[in-house]
């Protein structure tokens, strides 16, 4: 669908001569928003998807959420601490009721823990976020013990993935039922009242919800995956708020005074891994006129800054992102739990890349061809074209090929390239989670490195991560984790390149709180006053 | 025509085998699924707990012979996205599609046989001219483009028609329909125009064709002769004599309409199989791409069963019977 956002220009552009649009702020107290990627399940348990993952937090509720810039708060725990080592004592919120009106005690949260990696058929469990437990202790009706295989940290941010659901309503619930809204019962703030997948999910207020009284009576939440087609339905008056607002619409809907734009820098990175796969020579890097080196150029530290100090993130963010982004230096934006304050993204300067290329024996430059998915993150196909053009001005003459994601990521998973394009939203909004799955050492055991398809490998990075998933203390843990990012970063095992800012358009009469975890949610709108 | 029936049934079942195996071939040539599906979070435990539950572990003949297998009982296997029977799935998006497609081919038919026989009959009037020229633009037009505009003009100017998505619906037969509900209606008007453009064109320069032709036939001459009323000339001398083409094409029209019609629904965001079957292609669901092909499979083995036995009662001269025989 590439073609339609040529016209979107016309689209828009037309639009702002024609008339304006009435809008009367929140009628009916419902609020109706559109979603550009489909919710496949109602069972918070069946498929760990962000989209899944925002429409399940309407209906049910974690122990432990997180606000906007994804610090975890109280949830359905009021307080959390650890006992010792490999003990986490939970407080449950008195007085909360499922929405058929069960109770919710501590036994629904170890019902909650044993059927999280166990929902059949499941493409993406939460079992992830549970493997840590070894035992669960109800205490009494309102307190809970976690006992983890080893020290575990993680365990509050981990809890805050799972929603928790009731043991006396799921006991044997399918995934079916709770599409059908047969078993859709928890404790959030909106109630289910119906799911037509790819198109839409209509919920209405829980009035019982210990929480603030939301301000919507409905909410419909619309599936629009076309770009073009959500902004048209916004400046139609169709839908009040659309998210992951295109690239090339910002600027256009930021001047129209009938629509408002909500953005936050969000926690997704997009940069390049290399190929260190292999030591005699990777597939797609050759000598200047195609001939292979016998050796692989990207082991060799001098190349790495060269590639890295040759890309101009500012004008990748300025122009491809059209704003809607900032350059990146490290994993995670200012803010979250293991940035390394004053780590900076790397100032452009290609003679000093072209003097490191020339250090590293390569005086006549490189041939490489830059791979990257067509459809996978914002604008990516243009981002691996902009680096293309300025790694060929300092002589390493890059071929681009971008590809459908569908094909990408399993090429890429086995190793198939030498240097390509991905994406990573840390969705703990914490370092651990960029440094286990992309830089720390390929390795099943430990669970380390399942997303490393570069492959690079640092055993200072690996033993100083270890260290901090097994310190409890917080400050301790984030000085580990700024040391490891520090070196990654420092040895290029990755390039990073920008940090997304998620932005969302309400229409006037709606405000929006952006959050950066991605998630659209009926919580974050409120009617303008 | 009883021999020809059987005949023509057990080709058919021949087509199906063949096309089972081609598409699974097909469709488990691309990508890996557990590397779409599963969370960027997940650690290499959890991708090997996925990969099983959802059988890719298994050699690829074991697969296919346990989805045919299944399939002879009529389950097409589950959806690796939704967690439900993909043919279910399926048949839940069928009356969105239908009721487009069909209000499509409606207006097709109700405009284009009139002004492409009025083209044919006055090939030189300025009115003609101007229909054929407006036949050339609802061809060449993209639909991406014209759905746009749509949108564009009467949901965002005018404000006249809602911009996407298919509005409420109202129970009939124990499915969905749209068409029933005032509100259902005005969502249907813009997609069903947006589709039925190139088939309007398609049927009034098939309708002018087929007239130009017949008109100067001995047969009509005669009966002009004879001294006929114009009308009685036009609709049963002409009309009924080019129908055989207009009725292959539309009805396979019809048929692609309910298969392709993903651009127009994608545009306009409604609910319907294309848009099931795109998004299902996005993440290599592989149970509903296969489902749904088959399904297309079966039901263009049907049209063309139809069109055939249509054809014998438009035409005295055709007749349903083995070619040999």
């Amino acid at each position: 669908m590439t073609l339609v956002s040529g016209f979107r220009r016309a689209l828009i552009g037309a639009t702002m001569l024609g008339g304006v649009l009435a809008c009367p702020a929140a009628e009916g107290q419902t609020v109706t928003i559109a979603v550009g990627a489909p919710i496949t399940s109602i069972d918070p348990h069946y498929h760990n998807l962000a989209p899944n993952n925002a429409m399940a937090e309407h209906i049910f509720e974690r122990l432990v959420q997180t606000d906007e810039r994804a610090r975890p708060m109280p949830g359905l725990a009021e307080s959390w601490r650890a006992l010792d080592d490999t003990t986490w004592e939970f407080r449950l919120r008195p007085g909360v009721k499922f929405h058929n009106g069960s109770d919710f005690t501590a036994d629904d949260v170890a019902f909650t823990i044993a059927r999280a990696p166990n929902v059949p058929n499941s493409p993406s469990s939460f079992g992830i976020y549970t493997r840590a437990v070894a035992e669960v202790q109800v205490v009494d009706p309102l307190t809970v013990r976690f006992r983890t295989r080893s020290v575990y940290p993680l365990l509050p941010t981990d809890l805050a993935q799972v929603a928790i659901l009731d043991r006396e309503t799921h006991q044997n619930a399918a995934t079916e039922d709770f599409n059908s809204g047969k078993v859709a019962f928890g404790t959030g703030p909106y109630r289910f009242i119906r799911y037509v997948p790819g198109d839409r999910i209509e919920l209405e207020r829980n009035d019982s919800h210990w929480g603030p009284r939301q301000p919507w009576q409905r909410v419909n939440y619309r599936i629009v995956v076309n770009d073009a087609a959500r902004t048209a339905a916004l400046l139609a008056g169709d839908v009040d708020l659309i998210d992951q607002v295109a690239t090339t619409d910002i600027a256009r809907l930021r001047a129209d005074p009938r629509v408002s734009i909500s953005e936050i820098v969000g926690l997704r990175i997009i940069y390049l891994h290399l190929d260190r796969s292999r030591s005699d020579g990777t597939p797609f890097v050759t000598g200047p006129n195609g001939e292979p080196l016998g050796r692989n150029p990207l082991d060799d530290l001098r190349v790495r800054r060269a590639l890295s100090l040759s890309i101009d993130r500012a004008a990748i963010v300025e122009r491809v992102m059209e704003g809607a982004a900032i350059p990146a230096g490290q994993f995670l934006p200012e803010g979250t739990f293991g940035h390394v304050p004053g780590l900076e993204a790397p100032k452009y300067d290609p003679e000093a890349a072209r003097r490191l290329l020339v250090e590293a024996g390569f005086p006549n430059g490189l041939r490489v061809t830059l791979h990257g998915p067509s459809d996978r993150y914002v604008n990516d196909a243009r981002i691996i074209q902009a680096i293309g053009q300025m790694w060929t001005r300092i002589g390493i003459r890059t071929t681009v090929e971008p590809l459908p994601w569908t094909t990408f990521i399993a090429r890429a998973g086995r190793q198939e390239f030498s240097l390509f394009l991905v994406g990573w939203g840390s969705a703990t909004g914490e370092a651990s989670s960029p440094l286990r799955s992309l830089v720390a050492t390929f390795d099943r055991e430990k669970g380390f490195g399942a997303s490393n398809r570069g492959r690079y490998s640092n055993k200072q990075l690996d033993a100083l991560l270890e260290r901090a998933l097994a310190t409890v203390d917080d400050a301790a843990r984030e000085k580990l984790l700024q040391d490891a990012t520090r070196i990654a970063i420092e040895d290029v095992g990755i390039i990073p390149l920008h940090i997304q800012k998620n932005v969302w358009a309400a229409r006037r009469g709606f405000i929006h709180t952006a959050r950066a975890d991605e998630l659209t949610r009926a919580m974050d709108v409120a009617p303008a006053r | 025509m009883t021999v020809y029936l059987i005949r023509r049934l057990m080709q058919s079942a021949v087509v199906v085998l063949a096309m089972t195996i081609i598409l699974f071939l097909g469709v488990y040539a691309i990508g890996d699924p557990v590397e779409i599906l599963i969370s960027p979070d997940a650690d290499q435990i959890e991708r090997e707990r996925a990969i099983a539950a959802l059988g890719l572990d298994q050699p690829l003949w074991l697969q296919y012979l346990t989805f045919l297998e299944n399939a002879l009982r009529g389950d097409l296997g589950r959806s690796f996205v939704f967690n439900e029977p993909a043919l279910r799935l399926i048949l839940q998006k069928m009356p969105a599609t239908l009721e487009l497609a069909l209000a499509a081919t409606l207006f097709a038919v109700l405009l284009g046989l009139p002004l492409g026989l009025w083209a044919g009959l006055r090939p030189e009037a300025l009115s003609s001219r101007v229909i054929m020229a407006g036949s050339i633009l609802g061809f060449s037009l993209p639909t991406f483009w014209v759905g746009l505009m749509l949108i564009m003009v009467f949901a965002v100017e005018l404000g006249w028609l809602p911009s996407t998505g298919r509005g409420p619906t109202a129970e009939f037969l124990g499915l969905h329909w749209s068409f029933l509900t005032l509100e259902g209606l005005r969502h249907l008007v813009l997609p069903a125009i947006n589709l039925s453009l190139f088939k309007i064109s398609l049927v009034i320069r098939l309708t002018r064709a087929g007239v130009r032709e017949t008109v100067l036939m001995d047969y009509v001459k005669f009966a002009r002769a004879k001294g006929l009323a114009p009308r009685r000339v036009i609709f049963v001398h002409v009309l009924k004599n080019i129908m055989i083409p207009v009725l292959t094409v539309t009805a396979l029209e019809f048929g692609s309409t309910i298969a392709f019609s993903v651009v127009t629904e994608s545009i306009f965001a409604w609910p319907g199989m294309g848009k099931l079957i795109i998004d299902s292609i996005y993440v290599l669901d592989r149970p509903v791409i296969v489902a749904y092909l088959m399904i297309i499979v079966l039901m263009f083995i049907l049209l063309n069963f139809v069109v055939d036995v249509m054809y014998s009662a438009l035409d005295p001269r055709v007749r349903l019977q083995d070619q040999r025989g």
